[in-house]
């Protein structure tokens, strides 16, 4: 079994945080579009981990029922997005997306369809800023509605090797007044690590080349 | 006139980019860094700033709480929240603490144009 290691410098993993802030806080900014309420949300996280150590780092929550929405992205980096909910916020959400007024059963037929489009904004909204500061293109796939625990979600869509290192990004968002709480996350591999880190340098050089 | 500003955001990326942007449009201008909300406090508790250029979200005190207390201990000082996060609430909170919401990422445009209003309202009033 092989492991390949990857690292990020202190200040390339900064600069990836920072664009996770805001990529999630435009995101944020769509849901609470949708929903008419605002959205609060953590200090995002970025760790550079195996792949089975990035389903641990949710932990406490390791059996817990999800939904996922789930969208691929490629282009000039490539890799994985999901939105996270727990199952049992899934019906809140899309009532909250879809309006109040509307039967259950109503609610429960819109159910997939309402979760896709929201991660659909939501991801794709995250995506799309990243890319721009990065300066890179990037394509996404039709989003893909996903049921299982953390390990199984996050287990299934970049399928790295075992003991190869990924980039797990997440962040908590929570809608108090519905009891509503879920997490963002986007994972990335080798070879297109090495892509990321190349973008963040010219990020990094441009900044500090004209701050003199 | 040389003004002082304080630059505070966990990130030191943004911290160069928006150091970057005031040191383009304002040369004369001096700066310091903070990287949370405790050091910006222990900074401003040495030395009265005229400008702080706030990141919101941080971890421990967010710049929302941070706005609050720089406004409290020098009422005088002008205040701008720096963030993504557009979300009403929000921007309506910081223009409650009376902060003006400046959108991340930090454009030039944006950042002149209030640095030129608050240089007016400094020049008036030592008028």
């Amino acid at each position: 079994m092989t492991s390949v290691h990857f690292c990020l410098s202190e200040l390339e993993l900064d600069a990836l945080t920072e664009l996770a802030n805001v990529g999630v806080s435009q995101a944020a900014g769509s849901l609470r579009n949708m929903i008419g309420e605002e959205v609060f949300l953590s200090v995002p996280s970025v760790k550079l981990i195996t792949q089975e150590v990035a389903a641990g780092v949710v932990i406490g929550r390791g059996g817990e029922k999800l939904v996922g929405i789930h969208q691929s992205f490629n282009g000039d980096l490539s890799g994985g997005a999901l939105l996270i909910f727990p199952e049992t916020n899934s019906l809140e959400l899309v009532r909250a997306v879809v309006g109040s007024g509307l039967p259950i059963q109503d609610i429960v037929e819109l159910e997939q369809e309402a979760l896709a489009e929201t991660g659909n904004i939501i991801l794709n909204s995250c995506i799309a800023t990243m890319a721009n500061m990065l300066n890179c293109t990037m394509r996404t796939s039709l989003p893909e509605v996903l049921r299982g625990t953390w390990g199984s979600l996050l287990g299934s869509p970049v399928s790295a090797g075992s003991g190869e290192s990924v980039l797990f990004m997440y962040i908590n968002f929570v809608v108090k007044q519905r009891d509503i709480s879920g997490y963002i996350a986007m994972m990335m591999q080798l070879p297109a690590l090495e892509s990321l880190r190349a973008r963040l340098g010219t990020l990094i050089a441009q900044t500090a080349d004209e701050a003199l | 006139m040389t003004y002082k500003v304080l630059i505070v955001d966990d990130s030191k990326l943004a911290r160069m980019m928006t150091a970057k942007a005031l040191q383009t449009l304002q040369p004369t201008w001096l700066y310091r860094e903070a990287a949370n909300a405790d050091e910006a406090v222990a900074l401003a508790d040495h030395q009265q700033f005229d400008l702080a250029l706030l990141d919101l979200n941080m971890p421990g005190r967010d710049g929302l709480e941070l706005a609050a207390e720089l406004k409290q201990n020098s009422p005088l000082i002008e205040l701008a929240l720096i963030s993504a996060n557009t979300q009403l609430e929000v921007v309506n909170r910081a223009r409650a603490i009376g902060a003006t919401f400046l959108i991340k990422p930090l454009g030039m445009p944006a950042l002149e144009t209030f640095l030129t209003g608050i240089e007016q309202r400094w020049k008036a009033a030592a008028a």
